[in-house]
This record gives structure tokens, C-alpha cells and sequence, in this order.
């Protein structure tokens, strides 16, 4: 049967990140197994699925977080920029390459000039003038930059919930990453913040690639070009967002968990 | 209308025992040192005076001053606070930050529980075999604090370790996601925020050296010398050994001048904390979490 696909423009882009039958255990224990698809520049990839689908496991192998975690091994290969993340020698290169926003805002315990200026200052920036532009151009960039130009020397832990989320944003742009990793930024951010975000990540798209993990269905609808179903430790359907949700979809569990009907 | 049933009351009853009971345990705790402060400004204050604090023993050490153990003590707490600081943190730094759980981590960790175990008269005669006489330091102050320094490690190391941990995890890994090292992480977040803690420690190492006897006896502390050491190949007097040996070994000395020496002890320690402590609480008052 031939169906017409939604065409993408992102689609001929060239591929950022390639993943190819990557597995990951712990300890022996498989968490997820056989993820295999490509990500393309300026695109927003989604990844959506129930929580212990392996969603953050996966986002911890791209930056090689699991390092620090001596449990963690995965197999498969995962190229970023066409080369082999495991042969990255220099792991703090890639990482810097990778922003990445948690669930939970993390202010770090400095003010919120230095939680913007860190990155830049860990990659030998110092001159104050720099600072200042990288500083503001990010925080306006995570659209924060109106709410606390007044008090960029107050402490980034003092600031809402919403705002330390998109401190967090800002700091991972401060990175000037060629992706952009985001782990169910919505959690515990109020829904017009979240408007907001999203808002920001439409036009952060056209800078850099995006991996968005989230457990709103209606989240990666509006947001993702294309997106990955995580269900029970594999990936069930990688397709375009308009597709799997136009009810074109190669696996019934697919429709099932879109239209919420999923248990 | 809500009416408290009947156990609710009685839960309400035990509460408020138990919350007696251990407001009166903590509240003992302040007992011994009350006594102890008391007694000591009772029966020390008296000999008191510029001339006791500034003034070299005379008279078979029945008469004059202290101030040759005065000084020995604070010689012989700073060197070995120049040892067993920056050897203790760093140690308490890889074990927090850097080592994995491994055969050699736990090996490491059941020395430093082993160290903290072992008596301190057990550290002098290590100091005496391994400081005065293997590497032939002599009976000296080096010799003296070198033994302090290791006998103190354990608490310094413990109570860095502590304040490393206390950092929260999501901090070290917000920064190591950006591409910093973990030595980066550990200069930029870690230390400072974890520095009152690792102050606490090196004020009960300030305290604890302050006070021994054992270690310094056999390794570098004088029964009676009335000059001050010139650098740290000296032997020195102390105010722990003069305190003990004013109360044991020499006959004829008023009963009120080793309880002199004891509050000067106390009052040395307690300085030093009190500036330790202001330090800290200054920190605190810019702890950013």
C-alpha cells in the first residue's frame, strides 16, 4: 500500500547523529535494545514513551555520561559529526558540543551571570566585554533575558521553577552546542512557561539540532519533525510526526500509546 | 466538630514525652562542659596574668610563667596543620570525587578507619621508630607534628569527605554535561561549597592537636626548656606534656598554676575555634544553595 508521506525539509539535511543497534544494560541487566535511526541538522527528533522505557539511559550514552557510571555499558555504534562517539578521544570536546536541559532545573550555585558564564569560562573566554554578550545573547535567546537583566548578580537557585528552567536552557546555549538535548524539560514547569520554551525551541531549531525526550504525546506533536517510540526497553516506530499521528504507522502499539489508549 | 479520639491524645501525650526526653539528653551534653569551664576559671583565673603568659617557668617550674610551652604549642599545631591539611583533603578529594568502589578504594578506606582506630600512644612510639629514629629528625618539633599529622589525617579526611558529599550530585553532573573535567567541576562548584565543611574538620584537628600528649612525649616535646625553639629541628615544651607534668612530676607546685595552664589550654582551643567558626559562618552566610 503507498501512502502519501508529509514531506519534510529537514529530511535532506545531513545526519548529525547516527544510531545504529545501540543496546544498553546495567550490570547486565538490558534496559534497551536494537535503537537504530538518524538524526538530521535543524531538526527537533522526538523521543516519547513511558517512564523505565530507557528515554534518559539513551540521552546519557549520546554525551557519554555513562562513563561515570561504572554499571552502565552499551553496545551499537553512535556517530556524531560522522565519528564514532567511543573514538571521540578527547570525551569533554563532544560534550561540549552537546547542551543538554534536565527534567528538574539544576541552578548551579552561582549567580545567574556565572551560571550563564561558566561554559565560556571553562573554554578560556575571560575578557568581561565577551562575557557580557555571550551572557545576554543567551539568557535572550532562552527568552529570560527581560526577566532578570536587573539582577544578573542575585543567585540563580533564587529564581522560579520556569525561570531556573530556561537558567538551564541558557546555559546549555552558553555551550554553543551543535545539539541541543532535552529530558522532559516540562516537568516542573508551569504550562505557560512551557508555551514559552517551546516557543524558543521553534527558533532555536534553526541553529542547531534537537533532541527532545518528553512524555507529553500533544509535547511532541507540536514540536517534533520526526520522533522515536521507546516502549519496554526498544524502540517501537521512527517516523515523521505528522505520519504516526495521521495514523500511518508500522506498529499498532504505536497508534495505541498516540491516541492514549495504551494498558 | 472534630473531637481528638482517644489516640490521638495518647499519641499526643507521646510526643511531647519523648520530646522532653531528648530535649533533657542534649541538654546534658552541656553539663561536663559547663563543669569543666567552670572549675577551670574558678581555680585557673587566678594565676592569670601577663606575667604567667609571657614569662619562661622558674624555680624547678613551681614558679613563673608559660610561655615556652605557650609558644611550642602553637609551633607544633601549625606544622602539623601544614602536613595533615593539604595531604588530608587531597586524599578526601580523590576518595569523594575521583576513586571508584574497588578493591583499592576499600583498601584505602580501611586505612584510614584502621588510623582512626589506633591508639595515640601507639602513634608516638610509630613516630619515635619511623620520625626521630629512621629518618633521623632527632627529638624535634618536625618529628612531633609529623606524628600529630598522621594521627590526625583520619579526622580531617573523614570530615572532607563528608563536605564533598554534601555537594549535591546534580551540580557535579550539570557541569560535567557542559565538557568541563572533573577537576574544573571540583575547582568551580565543588570546594566552594563545600569549604565550612571542611573547615569543621580541621577545627576538631585544630582541638585534638592542641591537646595531646602521647604523640608529642617521646617525639619532640621538652619536660623543661625554658628558650623558645628557633625552627622546627628544636625540641619545644608544650602546654599538654607541661600541664601533665606540673600535675604528676614535679613536687611543690601550687595548686592553682596547672589549672592556669588548663584554662589557657582550653582558651587557646577556644580562640582558635572562635575565629574557625566566624570564618565559616561568614562562608555560610554566601553558600548559594
Amino acid at each position: 500500500m503507498v501512502t502519501a508521506m508529509a514531506s519534510l525539509p529537514h529530511i535532506d539535511n545531513p545526519v548529525k547523529l547516527a544510531v545504529k543497534d545501540v543496546a544498553i544494560s546495567y550490570g547486565g541487566r538490558t534496559v534497551l535494545e536494537s535503537v537504530t535511526f538518524d538524526v538530521h541538522e535543524h531538526e527537533i527528533f522526538g523521543i516519547i514513551g513511558p517512564a523505565n522505557s530507557g528515554k534518559t539511559s539513551f540521552l546519557k550514552t549520546l554525551n557519554r555520561m555513562d562513563i561515570f557510571n561504572p554499571s552502565m555499558t552499551f553496545t551499537g555504534q553512535i556517530t556524531f559529526n560522522d565519528r564514532d562517539i567511543r573514538k571521540w578521544r578527547n570525551v569533554y570536546s563532544l560534550r561540549k558540543r552537546i547542551g543538554v536541559v534536565f527534567p528538574l532545573p539544576v541552578g548551579l550555585p552561582l549567580t545567574v551571570y556565572e551560571n550563564v558564564a561558566l561554559a565560556p569560562r571553562l573554554s578560556g573566554v575571560t575578557g568581561k566585554a565577551d562575557l557580557d554578550i555571550i551572557v545576554e545573547r543567551c539568557l535572550e535567546r532562552a527568552a529570560l533575558w527581560d526577566e532578570v537583566k536587573d539582577r544578573l548578580d542575585s543567585l540563580g537557585s533564587l529564581l522560579s521553577g520556569g525561570q531556573q528552567q530556561r537558567l538551564t536552557i541558557a546555559r546549555a546555549l552558553s555551550q554553543e552546542p551543535e545539539l541541543l538535548m532535552l529530558d522532559e524539560f516540562s516537568i516542573a514547569v508551569d504550562p505557560v512557561t512551557t508555551m514559552r520554551i517551546e516557543d524558543v525551541l521553534k527558533k532555536l531549531k534553526k541553529e542547531m539540532t534537537i533532541v527532545l525526550v518528553t512524555n507529553l504525546v500533544q509535547q511532541a506533536r507540536r514540536l517534533a519533525d520526526r520522533m522515536a517510540l521507546f516502549l519496554d526497553g526498544e524502540v517501537v516506530e521512527v517516523g515523521i510526526t505528522e505520519d504516526l499521528f495521521a495514523g500511518q504507522v508500522k506498529d499498532q502499539r504505536t497508534k495505541d500509546y498516540l491516541d492514549g489508549r495504551f494498558g | 466538630m472534630f473531637e481528638a479520639s482517644e489516640l490521638n491524645i495518647r499519641n499526643r501525650k507521646i510526643e511531647s514525652l519523648f520530646r522532653i526526653l531528648f530535649l533533657l539528653m542534649a541538654g546534658l551534653l552541656i553539663l561536663p562542659v559547663a563543669i569543666i569551664l567552670a572549675i577551670l576559671t574558678y581555680k585557673g583565673s587566678s594565676v592569670i596574668s601577663m606575667n604567667f603568659l609571657f614569662t619562661s617557668p622558674t624555680e624547678g617550674m613551681t614558679a613563673g610563667g608559660i610561655f615556652p610551652a605557650l609558644i611550642g604549642t602553637i609551633w607544633l599545631v601549625s606544622v602539623a596543620l601544614l602536613f595533615s591539611v593539604p595531604l588530608g583533603v587531597a586524599a578526601a578529594i580523590y576518595l569523594s570525587e575521583y576513586a571508584r568502589d574497588n578493591w583499592f578504594t576499600r583498601i584505602i578506606n580501611l586505612a584510614i578507619i584502621n588510623l582512626a582506630g589506633v591508639p595515640s600512644i601507639v602513634h608516638a612510639l610509630f613516630g619515635v621508630g619511623a620520625f626521630v629514629l629512621f629518618f633521623r629528625f632527632g627529638t624535634c618539633i618536625l618529628a612531633a607534628s609529623l606524628t600529630l599529622g598522621i594521627m590526625t589525617l583520619p579526622v580531617v579526611i573523614v570530615s572532607t569527605w563528608n563536605a564533598l558529599q554534601a555537594v549535591p550530585m546534580a551540580f557535579r553532573e550539570a557541569c560535567w554535561n557542559m565538557g568541563a573535567t572533573k577537576w574544573q567541576t571540583i575547582r568551580k562548584i565543588v570546594l566552594p561549597n563545600s569549604i565550612s565543611g571542611i573547615l569543621t574538620g580541621i577545627i576538631l584537628m585544630v582541638s585534638q592537636t592542641a591537646g595531646e600528649t602521647a604523640p608529642i612525649m617521646f617525639t619532640g616535646a621538652a619536660f623543661f626548656l625554658p628558650q623558645l625553639p628557633q625552627s622546627v629541628f628544636d625540641q619545644t615544651m608544650a602546654m599538654s606534656l607541661h600541664l601533665f607534668v606540673l600535675a604528676t612530676q614535679v613536687p611543690g607546685v601550687p595548686e592553682d598554676v596547672p589549672y592556669g595552664v588548663a584554662f589557657v589550654l582550653i582558651a587557646l582551643v577556644l580562640v582558635m575555634n572562635s575565629l574557625s567558626i566566624a570564618f565559616r559562618v561568614y562562608l555560610r552566610g554566601r553558600k548559594k544553595w
